[in-house]
């Protein structure tokens, strides 16, 4: 750390591109500093597998009860409590199977990647930690496949930790036995949504389960119970169990404990990936703050920002206020999502950046729901038309009927002064199994309602011609 | 002749091993058939599903879905320009059109010599570093029109053989679980009870 004039001056590493390291507690970077902090003996090191050797020496049941009252949330999306979650299988139901979400293609979102290229021990550590305490029989480690590097990393770190003795028969000569196996996708984002997952662990084309009735932990991996945990989720497992639930519960807010891992990207300073303390760090922080983004490229105005990944309704400097927390950014109108951060200065031309997204989700759509497969493609087309200057006023009003088909009622939208709009708050109704679908309307929407002049300038008025008029006798 | 050779069968074999059932090993081993050959051959897929137990069509039905599986020759080196929001906003697609025509051809095209596939990617997780790309899903971060030449000039002149291996490689490195260290794949049918750690003693 350098400080400077009294001020704090972030840190970044040529090992691990994007990460700044910054002066406030690290839980899942505390090694990122290290240039060789993907091995094994760097890692035994710093405290490594000292969570799991705390675990070990209780009853698993008492780790479990630790990870529930630590509330760990839930790091890919949904921010559902990864110890409530474990509680969920059904009695008496073996084997249970952990899988890791490693599929991380969540546009904005890169945190697990990194943790997976520059700490692949302390993810492994954590997913030990989990099926000790939640007897889960076998583990799935599902990395992305467009991350060569990570799944170098990893199955480097696997081969280390199991030649020592972490993984596999009696780990650490306890009765405590489980393998963990790496396994690569190839190239599909409705992967990392957790039925998707599993589907596609089993071979299958990676489509979405249908939802309820059976959610994962009753019913997944080959109709066991099996549960789904994202890679940062199990990162913060190793420090958790070594340093005690008061620790972690100390930093951050009662409902949003611990830290975060925020990648903001777009028109700031300093883009980066940071290790922000949960529940009290606010949009204006990150995006302003000298310890953060150091505020927006060329000293221009903001203007608007997606808040937690790609499919999240997106705010404007109105909202810059609200903390890293889920209970305030809901009643907003948007989400935390994956922990992602888009950034839009005044420069940006709204319609374009919407369909970079749009585009998106629709070439993802796995086509099998019906109102995203084709809804998807519509809400593209027309979208694109409009970008293109082809589109007419009545283009606008059809983008928002195809989105209605796949989110019937009120959209989520954030307040807006200027515009006398009230906040919808999320989360939305849907017609599909996943949100992809609803995925694609959002960023539609968003741009629609917070600056529908933009697209007002760009189409024509359209020009209804009556029947009579061409030459039909009536 | 693009069945799995001899060597890869047996590391195919060891890779169905691990899981509980065979089905699980479909797209680890389109992988290393895809590594072996270069893209998924018509008799690639009626061998895995041989090796797997399923019809060919099965493994043909898997394989469509996923992005990276190429059915038919492509470039010796896939460049893959990510062109979703964060990347898009700091300049994408000013690249692309730069390696356009850099390489000559268009996005999706492959050049003449064999050497080139340029394509459009979605986000590739390094949305800070922005504009990004890929090269046989290698990364290059923060790229320019300038660096992207250089890149193309040092592939073709096979001076960064070492940090970009052919396309269908993917990871230079294997899991390997030793012998006297595997627990074992946990088959729901062979499996019908507590683990042994769930005694509500400590484990150590």
């Amino acid at each position: 750390m350098v400080r400077r004039q009294g001020r704090t001056v972030s840190k970044t590493y040529v090992h691990a591109p994007g990460f700044v390291a910054g002066d406030r507690p690290k839980i899942v970077t505390s090694r990122f500093e290290f240039a060789d902090s993907y091995t094994l003996e760097r890692y035994l090191a710093t405290d490594g597998y000292k969570g799991l050797r705390a675990a070990l020496s209780r009853p698993a049941n008492e780790v479990h009860e630790d990870v529930k009252s630590a509330t760990v949330l839930g790091r890919g999306g949904a921010g559902f409590p990864a110890g409530v979650k474990w509680g969920l299988t059904p009695q008496q139901v073996w084997p249970r199977y952990l899988v890791v979400n490693g599929d991380e293609s969540e546009p904005g979102t890169y945190k697990d990647r990194l943790l997976m290229e520059c700490d692949p021990h302390q993810l492994i550590e954590g997913c030990l930690i989990a099926c000790y305490a939640a007897g889960l029989s076998q583990c799935f480690l599902y990395i992305r496949g467009e991350m060569a590097v990570a799944q170098e990393r990893v199955a480097a770190a696997l081969n280390e930790a199991y030649a020592a003795g972490y993984i596999g028969k009696n780990i650490l000569g306890s009765k405590f036995s489980v393998d963990i196996i790496l396994h690569w996708g190839a190239g599909a984002y409705v992967v990392g949504e957790e039925t998707a997952l599993i589907e596609s662990l089993e071979g299958n084309r990676g489509m979405p389960r249908l939802k309820p009735p059976f959610f994962p932990a009753a019913n997944g991996l080959y109709g066991q119970p099996t549960i789904v945990n994202n890679v940062e989720t199990l990162a913060n497992l190793p420090w958790l169990l070594n340093h005690g639930v008061a620790a972690y519960t100390a930093i951050g807010t009662k409902t949003s404990p611990g830290t975060r891992m925020i990648a903001v990207s777009g028109h700031v300073k300093r883009p980066g990936v940071y290790e922000i303390i949960n529940g009290t760090t606010t949009f204006r922080d990150l995006i302003y703050g000298q310890e953060f983004c150091g505020g927006i490229r060329n000293g221009n105005a903001l203007k608007a920002f997606v808040p937690g990944g790609g499919s999240a309704p997106w705010f404007t400097p109105d909202q810059l206020d609200l903390p890293f927390e889920a209970s305030q950014v809901g009643p907003a109108g948007s989400m935390l999502g994956s922990g992602a951060v888009m950034v839009m200065d005044e420069t940006t031309d709204i319609p374009a950046a919407a369909l970079t997204l749009t585009h998106f989700y629709a070439h993802e759509s796995c086509g099998k729901c019906t109102p995203c497969r084709e809804g998807g493609t519509w809400l593209e087309r027309i979208l694109r038309r409009v970008v293109d200057g082809d589109g007419t006023d009545a283009d606008l009003q059809q983008l928002l009927e195809v989105g209605a088909m796949i989110c019937p009622g009120a959209f989520p939208h954030a307040a807006n002064e200027k515009l006398g709009l009230q906040a919808v708050a999320f989360p939305y109704k849907m017609t599909t199994i996943c949100f992809v679908g609803p995925s694609a309307f959002a960023p539609v929407h968003s741009a629609l309602t917070l600056f529908r002049s933009e697209f007002e300038a760009r189409v024509k008025k359209r020009v209804t011609i009556p029947v009579t008029a061409v030459g039909v006798s009536v | 002749m693009s069945r799995l050779n001899e060597t890869n069968t047996k590391s195919a074999r060891e890779i169905i091993a691990k899981y509980p059932r065979p089905k699980s090993a479909l797209i680890p081993l389109l992988h290393l058939s895809q590594e072996q050959n270069g893209y998924i051959t018509r008799e690639a897929m009626q061998h895995l599903g041989e090796l797997v137990g399923v019809t060919s069509a099965e493994v043909y039905g898997t394989a469509t879905f996923y992005e990276m599986f190429k059915f038919e020759p492509i470039g010796k080196y896939l460049i893959n320009i990510c062109r979703t929001m964060s990347c898009a906003l700091m300049g994408a697609n000013e690249l692309m059109h730069h390696a356009e025509k850099k390489l000559g051809v268009n996005a999706g095209g492959t050049t003449p010599d064999g050497m080139f596939t340029l394509a459009h990617a979605e986000c590739q997780a390094a949305c800070t570093e922005a504009p990004t790309l890929q090269v046989n899903y290698r990364y290059r971060l923060r790229v320019t029109p300038t660096d992207l030449d250089n890149l193309i000039d040092n592939l073709r002149d096979g001076k960064l053989k070492d940090e970009f291996p052919p396309h269908g490689v993917l990871s230079k490195v294997r899991q390997i679980i030793p012998a006297d260290r595997a627990v074992g794949a946990k088959d729901p049918e062979d499996v019908n009870e507590s683990p042994a750690w769930l005694d509500g003693k400590a484990a150590l």
